[in-house]
């Protein structure tokens, strides 16, 4: 079974995901922050992070930032769920080495859809 | 045109149609499995298409005008505005009879049966086109389009999480995809980043989805890659091959169908000079069967009454005894250019034979074919589920033995489906699966070709057998009889164990049919039976009727014929071994002893015997017996006459044959020697 890291300081969205995501036959991990996230994707390889932008302690940028330095994290499949549409935002994430995105609010199917696509069913 | 001509194409259009309505049947059977196998569906339709069509020519109106509307409603199902669902598939089937009817007597055949398939029909059209367009018929859509999808990662992809093997996976669901990759752009080794993505690809799709569908394979990285998605002009059921060939990289092997033995990126960069052992060749496990039933489809080519092909069979044969004649008689002769010529008559003679006998074989899938027919009705009589494997049909036997062989089939299979397989019910209670099933088999193993009826059934029932052979007669009260023998019993005439008649077995006619026939074939049939497990009968039978290859041997005065495919090898008798076994029949063939029969004396051959005496071993069923014989003469072409009925009950000679110089030898039946020898060495073994 694959594992999906949830990074978000909203416990609800956290929560929306690992139960969207444990429904299409994941495993789901959470953490509150960029720096909790960070941490357990030390302690446990995932294999995709689901992470929001702006949490306190360490945004998702520098999430991603310090992730893709980590060699085991070169190539994880990380998708950034936020709020901001904004395209300098978008182009942002993708330069620190997102692998997509979705906007929230979010629908269940969506979100199972493209966590199939970049992980595979 | 005289009347005889129109005769005869009369006589080819039947022929022609016989072959046409068989071919549908196999197609509807096969589209029972496959309801949206377009291939399958094509070729019902052109089957129905020809028949209207020749029908009209040939004068077969009423069968033109039936025919036009089940074609009518398989143009539908063509089209994809209907699915080929199993009330349909079943309907078809009737008008099949109903077409074969009005071919071979359309005199006997009244209009208002066929106003009701075609009432059926039309009920059946109408439903299946309500049942809304399935997605695998007549996708939403619209009809499939040919896509040429060509796209390369942005730099960086790979290590930013995207997989391109996910997205060819995903372009593989969406349609048939042939996807070749483009690996020019490979950096040489030493300058390669191996987290980088260097191949493109080229995929050619044919898909219903629309382009937006495609483009979102590409998601997030639609901004920066190369990407570009053009539709191919070529016609929708055109092959996409159509569309313009995809330009293949030099040494990369096209992988289609089969994302998943593709190399990632990386390793595909290193692999690159491997051979393309892992292309598309593996054929799709659909396709599998149909290639076995490839079988059925021979046929084909230059029509010839069988008559005709027997009358050859037959002048062969004379010819090479003719030959064989010739040969002896020139045997002595010193002219060495009459001799070169006997030798090239000898060498065209044998090729003309194994021709003309080559001719007569045909694959035993025409016959196989057949019986999905009868299993389907069956089953449907029954009410029990039965699936039909075939094994083997391209297994090529004689053309007169593979209509012999019809009857016996059936009547095994009906009692394999009756008495073998269980209720539904009954299966369930056992813990089998709900659907029984009959293998048919066909294989050849050594001069013989063994074709086996088995199923998954109760097995045969030892006691109620024994007790009904003992009722008959067949066996004295009490015995025991091994299992082999028991069942064996269950051929004879009268024969029947079943507790009430069915329409389809258990009138004690049949199985009887089954015997008589095999062994007119000069086969013979096994049985085996697991109680629980299901049961196997197994026909033996000779490759052809006609020729042997035997191995001629002299006893006393006469000439015998023992059939080379028994013969294991030949040794000489030494004096002290013919001493030393008067009384105790026994040789010793490499630390293991095999019984021998003294021919002379079971011919009481009153000539003197040979001083060197040969023994020739032969096998039949796994046993061995060595049979004495004053002298091998050789290998002899030998074709079989068989003996009158005067001497039906001779044992020990199967037939006899004429020899070249006209005189004639006798065949040795080798089982019934065999059995005789063993009977000998058993008798040996209780007494010491």
């Amino acid at each position: 079974m694959k594992t999906v890291l949830s990074v978000d300081d909203s416990a609800s969205v956290r929560q929306m995901v690992q139960l969207t995501l444990q429904g299409a036959g994941y495993q789901v991990i959470q953490a509150n922050d960029g720096a909790d996230g960070l941490a357990k994707a030390k302690s446990t390889q995932v294999d995709m992070v689901v992470t929001d932008l702006n949490m306190p302690v360490m945004n998702g940028l520098s999430l991603i930032q310090a992730l893709r330095k980590l060699p085991d994290y070169r190539g994880v499949p990380i998708i950034f769920l936020t709020t901001e549409s904004d395209a300098g935002v978008k182009q942002q994430a993708k330069a620190a080495g997102a692998t997509g995105w979705i906007t929230k609010p979010f629908q269940k199917d969506q979100l199972v859809a493209v966590v199939k696509k970049v992980l595979g069913s | 045109m005289t009347s005889s001509d129109i005769g005869d194409t009369n006589d080819t259009f039947r022929q022609e149609s016989q072959e046409l309505l068989e071919e549908l049947e196999r197609v509807l059977l096969d589209l029972e499995h496959r309801p949206t196998d377009g291939d399958l569906i094509d070729c019902a339709f052109r089957a129905l298409h020809t028949l209207k069509g020749s029908g009209a020519m040939f004068g077969f109106d009423r069968l033109a005008a039936f025919t036009h509307h089940v074609e009518t409603a398989f143009d539908r199902v063509r089209k994809g505005e209907i699915k080929a669902t199993a009330d349909l598939i079943e309907l078809t089937l009737a008008a099949k009879d109903r077409m074969r009817l009005l071919i071979e007597a359309p005199d006997e055949v009244d209009e208002a049966s066929g106003e009701q398939v075609l009432a059926r029909l039309q009920d059946v059209v109408a439903g299946a086109s309500t049942d809304a367009a399935p997605a695998d018929v007549a996708p939403a859509e619209g009809r499939p389009a040919t896509w040429r999808v060509c796209f390369r990662l942005p730099v960086g992809a790979m290590s930013s999480g995207s997989n391109p093997l996910l997205m060819i996976e995903e372009l593989h669901d969406l349609g048939e995809a042939t996807v070749v990759a483009q690996t020019d752009s490979i950096p040489p080794l030493d300058e390669l980043d191996p987290g980088e993505c260097y191949v493109g690809w080229d995929v050619q799709l044919r898909t219903t989805a629309s382009r937006e569908t495609i483009e979102q394979v590409f998601l997030f990285l639609l901004d920066d890659m190369e990407l570009s998605i053009e539709r191919l002009e070529a016609p929708a059921d055109a092959g996409y091959a159509e569309g313009g060939p995809l330009e293949e990289s030099d040494d990369v092997p096209v992988v289609a169908e089969a994302p998943s033995v593709q190399p990632p990126p990386a390793e595909a960069a290193a692999l690159q000079d491997e051979p393309a052992q892992k292309s598309s060749a593996a054929p799709s496990p659909e396709q599998t069967p149909r290639a076995a039933s490839a079988g059925a489809k021979s046929g084909g080519s230059v029509r010839v009454p069988a008559e005709r092909l027997d009358e050859m069979m037959d002048r062969v044969g004379e010819l090479v005894i003719a030959q064989s004649r010739l040969k002896q008689l020139t045997k002595a002769s010193e002219e060495s250019q009459i001799k070169s010529v006997v030798e090239e008559i000898e060498r065209l003679a044998g090729e003309l034979q194994d021709i003309t006998m080559g001719v007569r074989m045909v694959a035993i899938g025409t016959l196989f074919g057949r019986f999905r027919r009868l299993v389907h009705d069956i089953s449907n009589d029954l009410g029990k589920e039965i699936e039909l494997v075939t094994e083997g049909e391209e297994t090529e036997l004689d053309k007169t033995m593979i209509e012999r062989l019809a009857d016996p089939l059936v009547h095994l299979i009906r009692n394999s489906s009756d008495h073998g397989l269980e209720t539904p019910t009954g299966r369930a209670e056992a813990g089998k699966p709900a659907k029984g099933r009959i293998t048919l088999t066909a294989r050849h193993a050594g001069a013989e070709v063994l074709i086996s009826v088995r199923d998954d059934g109760r097995g045969l029932d030892r006691e109620r057998i024994q007790a009904r052979a003992e009722d008959n007669g067949l066996i004295a009260p009490g015995a025991k009889p091994a299992d082999q023998d028991l069942f064996k019993l269950i051929f004879e005439p009268g024969f029947s164990t079943a507790k009430e008649v069915t329409n389809l077995s258990g009138r004690g006619v049949g199985m009887d049919v089954v015997k008589r026939t095999i062994d007119e074939l000069r086969g013979a049939i096994d049985v085996r039976s697991q109680t629980g497990e299901g049961s196997e009968v197994t026909l033996r039978l000779p490759l052809t009727l006609a020729i042997i290859d035997g191995l001629l041997v002299r006893v006393g005065r006469s000439r015998y014929v023992i059939p080379l495919s028994a013969v294991e090898e030949c040794v000489e008798l030494t004096p002290e071994a013919d001493v030393r076994s008067t009384g105790r029949s026994f040789l010793n063939i490499r630390d293991e002893l095999v019984p021998f029969i003294r021919l002379r004396e079971l011919f009481r051959s009153q000539v003197g015997s040979d001083p060197f005496q040969k023994v020739v071993i032969v096998s039949a069923g796994g046993a061995r017996v060595g049979l004495v014989v004053d002298q091998v003469l050789g290998d002899h072409q030998t074709v079989i006459k068989s003996l009158s009925k005067l001497h039906s009950d001779v044992k020990s000679f199967s037939g006899a044959t004429i020899l070249g110089d006209g005189t004639v030898a006798l065949i040795l039946d080798v089982p019934q020697l065999v059995e005789d020898g063993q009977a000998h060495d058993d008798r040996f073994k209780a007494a010491s």
